[in-house]
């Protein structure tokens, strides 16, 4: 009897170097019933074939344990899922965690507000001790600095050892400066006397700064949660079971990780279609607008492809597995997305110098307004003025918003681009498809529907029109000719009754010829008929050459030696094509179409969909070349093309947008890839793009503005002049907003919907 | 002028000057990849309140595994980004995030966090 190997994956602890991994290895390789071990050093993960009779496991287990390593408990391959489960549990637990120090800074802030005000009181001045109220408002602070602001300090002091300086350290220096001064106020009131100076306490600064900029980051992180929801729904769409058959032919449901290649999967009505395959048996409507976007349900029968994630709607089928885990439709999708996300838009390079540098340049600002204020303002007020300002300015100068500007937009679009079947590859993509002003179109496969369909079926005089089909399409069935599918297609939409044919053959260049009802049958060209001696009447004839001038092409049919009719076929304009390009000219931008067709088909099709420039007889190799020549023009050009041939097209044009069901071709290819064969696609993708950039552009004048506008009035530049100055409280204020006005901001990019009209 | 004011405007320019130092013109800890048995370049980088090493070394073509040890929680470093890779990372507190990469091509690489602030780069030699 066979034996079957089964394989494990272990995570291997405490190896420290490449010989430990070989030393495990051989460990491995010696214990009995293991056929292989590989140990990679790397991902400290160890694969293992073995024979389940003869080892286990624990034995293996027991084997790495022997050679003085150990095996990590956790489960051996958590799947991305699962980690980013992980993931999310760690930050809602940090959500909560920064609400409750959210809650005690206010709780205390609200506290100590109001007994500071208390000295701008002189009758309650003179009531109460000083020293006892500045103890007691010390005490109050020390919760919000030592519980609710302990993390701004350490990671500013962790940044600072880096040689780095982040949001923090203006936080930590601007609170704990006030802070530092309020303390040896309180402590040494003596001091400050001598040198004439009130020794005022600033602990109402100190804890309602605090609170402030935890207010922002609460709002921060739960509007950030928002940023990447369409990428988690896209995760969430993944089914979780499978119902697969086994050979013996028994259903079992099982969990869809142990799906393999070659399975063979039931899917009944309303479920969900586990992972990629193509249908065996049965047919069903589909919807696959995860996928598409297109909320019209697919129909689909034996032979056809189906994506995991998608709903099955009213039938049931059976399909083979062809794809499983990162391979699948749904984890491209999820994998391009995120690597979008993870990508700069050129409009960030400017914002990241600035936040690079931006930090320092602050603090070097707020050190030179404390000496300005120390050196120009009046004796006995000039220390705490010059602490003031120097709080302002740092806590004002916080460069989140700068930051935050264009990553969360990006994350936003490029999900909601998903949402619609758009996928963007990243964000130079986005950027540039906003600029663009002229969309060249590929006819074929685009603006048509890239394969051939019977537009007319023209019986002679004395034909039965149902009859003729069925004998028709008896012969068609059996051709493997593009223009013989698309008559068994216009059969088949007719539901025509199924009638076999014998004899069938092919004949080269010209057609097919069969019998059927005993009756010869000739279908091709007009060269087909005319050698077999068959002679076309002039009402046929007529009928033919209309035909033709309509730049269709004309299969002749002839039965029982007698010419019996003519079949228009024509590559169609899909339906939706005109309303696009109307929409895309609508937005100012000019369609321009190529074809490898003759002048007169390009015509008519272009008058069709209302383009008024096109290049016709355009050879494949040409394509590229005609982009340039656009470009040459000083147009900003976008190349919708459906992938395959058009690839040195996409890659020339400014943007490339492929189309059409995402092969891997047309996504390597293309800088957009439009997952529906639509040219809606196009139109969804650039108005995308330019409500993105819009968006950014108002987030980066926003988050500029603010800072190039604040540090000047917190350093107390209004002063002289209208006597303003910024309360460092007031500016923790503005702080804690301007990030959560930027996020707001790009979250409104979620109410996205594509131009339809 | 009085003395204090002397004192204060020194102490000030003294202190901006060593800022300007510190963060810009100090020299930076740079590591160069450890290459394993099976050809991959391997870096541990400790992430906390910064990267360290924040200048990393690597060889072109040849496979580079970084991995994030985040020490700390605060929320600054959650997110790791290499635009020029693609990469979009969360970092776990307190857990080893591997990243795996294959640089193509020679140059300097800036990695960062969410926002940008800390940074490290990855030169690909
Ligand atoms: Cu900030």
């Amino acid at each position: 009897m066979e034996q079957t190997t089964k394989t494990e994956t272990l995570d291997i602890e405490g190896m420290t170097c490449a010989s430990c991994a070989s030393f495990v290895e051989k460990s491995l390789t010696r214990t009995p019933g293991v056929q292989r071990a590989v140990v990679n050093f790397a991902t400290e993960k160890a694969t293992i074939d073995y024979l389940p009779t003869q080892a286990s496991p624990a034995t293996l287990k027991e084997a790495v344990v022997q050679a003085g390593y150990g095996v990590s408990e956790r489960a051996p391959d958590i799947s991305a899922a699962d980690r980013q489960a992980e993931i999310d549990q760690q930050k809602a637990l940090a959500y909560v965690r920064l609400k409750r120090r959210f809650w005690v800074a206010t709780a205390l802030a609200v506290l100590i507000m109001p007994l500071s005000m208390l000295m701008l009181w002189p009758a309650m001045m003179a009531r109460i001790n000083m020293q006892t109220l500045n103890y007691s408002l010390l005490a109050l602070t020390l919760p919000v600095l030592l519980y609710s602001g302990h993390e701004f300090y350490t990671s500013a002091w962790n940044s600072f050892k880096h040689r780095a300086a982040n949001m923090d350290t203006l936080i930590a220096v601007g609170t704990g400066a006030a802070f530092l001064y309020s303390l040896a106020a309180t402590v040494v009131p003596g001091w400050f006397m001598r040198w004439g100076i009130l020794p005022e306490v600033y602990y109402d600064t100190t804890a309602t700064i605090i609170a402030l900029i935890l207010l922002g980051k609460v709002l921060e992180l739960r509007a950030k949660t928002q940023t990447s929801a369409a990428i988690k729904a896209l995760m969430g769409l993944q089914a979780k079971t499978a119902r697969v058959v086994r050979p013996g032919g028994q259903e079992v449901d099982v969990p869809i990780e142990q799906v393999k290649l070659g399975d063979v999967v039931v899917v009944r009505p309303g479920e969900k279609v586990a992972t990629d395959g193509l249908i065996t048996e049965g047919s069903s409507a589909v919807n696959e607008a995860m996928l598409t976007g297109e909320s019209l349900p697919v129909e689909k029968k034996a032979g056809d492809p189906v994506f995991g994630a998608t709903l099955n709607k009213t039938g049931s089928f059976r399909f083979r597995v062809t794809k499983v885990g990162a391979d699948t439709m749904l984890s491209q999708i999820v994998k391009l997305v995120e690597d979008a996300q993870g990508s700069r838009a050129p409009i960030q390079r400017l914002a990241d110098k600035v936040s690079a540098i931006f930090v320092p340049t602050v603090v070097v600002i707020a050190i030179l307004t404390f000496v300005l204020w120390f050196d120009l303002a009046p004796v006995e007020s000039r220390l705490p003025l010059a602490l003031v300002n120097f709080v302002a300015v740092l806590i004002i100068a916080c460069p989140c918003a700068l930051g935050l500007a264009t990553p969360t937009a990006i994350m936003v679009s490029t999900g909601k681009g998903a949402e619609h079947g758009v996928l963007i590859r990243n964000a130079e993509a986005l950027e540039k498809a906003h600029q663009v002003n002229t969309v060249l179109l590929d006819k074929t496969g685009t603006i048509t529907r890239g394969e051939p369909t019977v537009t007319d079926f023209v019986p002679a005089a004395g034909q039965d029109a149902s009859l003729l089909l069925q004998v028709v399409a008896a012969v068609e069935r059996q051709s493997e000719h593009p223009l013989a599918e698309a008559v068994v297609r216009y059969a088949d939409s007719r539901q025509t009754v199924v009638v076999p044919a014998s004899g069938f053959q092919a004949v080269e260049g010209k057609g097919a010829q069969a019998e059927v009802n005993s009756q010869p049958v000739l279908i091709g060209n007009l060269r087909l008929l005319e050698e077999a001696g068959i002679s076309l009447p002039p009402a046929v004839r007529q009928q033919a050459d209309d035909l033709l001038a309509q730049t269709k092409t004309v299969l002749y049919v002839a039965v029982a030696g007698q010419a019996a009719g003519v079949i228009g076929v024509a590559d169609t304009v899909r339906e939706t094509s005109a309303a696009a390009i109307k929409r895309l000219q609508g937005m100012g931008i000019e369609v321009v179409m190529m074809t490898g067709d003759n002048p007169q088909t390009a015509a008519q099709v272009a008058g069709q969909v209302g383009i008024t420039r096109y290049f016709a007889e355009v050879l494949p190799g040409d394509k590229a070349s005609k982009v340039t020549e656009l470009q040459a023009e000083g147009r900003t050009v976008a190349m919708v093309g459906d992938g395959i041939n058009d690839a040195p097209a996409l890659a020339q044009a400014d943007i490339g947008l492929a189309m059409g069901g995402g092969t891997d071709v047309a996504m390597e290819a293309a800088g957009i890839t439009l997952m529906r064969s639509d040219l809606q696609g196009v139109v969804t993708a650039i108005d995308l793009s330019r409500q993105t950039i819009r968006t950014i552009k108002q987030n980066l004048f926003f988050a500029f503005i603010y800072n190039t506008l604040g540090i000047p009035i917190a350093a107390g530049l209004l002063y002289p002049f209208f006597g303003i100055l910024l309360s460092p409280m007031l500016a923790a204020g503005a702080m804690a907003l301007s990030s959560v006005s930027v996020l707001t901001n790009s979250l409104r990019l979620r109410s996205f919907s594509p131009i339809k009209k | 002028m009085d003395t204090t004011e002397i004192i204060v405007t020194l102490a000030g320019l003294a202190l901006s000057g060593f800022v300007i130092w510190y963060f810009f013109f100090s020299a930076r800890q740079t590591a160069a990849a450890v290459s394993t048995s099976n050809g991959v370049q391997q870096v541990d980088i400790t992430v906390k309140g910064g990267y360290s090493p924040d200048v990393i070394e690597v060889e072109r073509g040849k496979p580079v595994q970084l991995s994030f040890y985040r020490d700390e929680e605060n929320s600054c470093s959650e997110e790791l980004l290499m635009p020029d890779f693609s990469i979009r990372r969360d970092l776990p507190a307190f857990k080893t995030t591997l990243v795996e990469l294959l640089p193509q091509q020679a140059g300097t690489f800036t990695f960062t966090c969410g926002m940008g602030m800390l940074r490290g780069s990855l030169v690909v030699k």
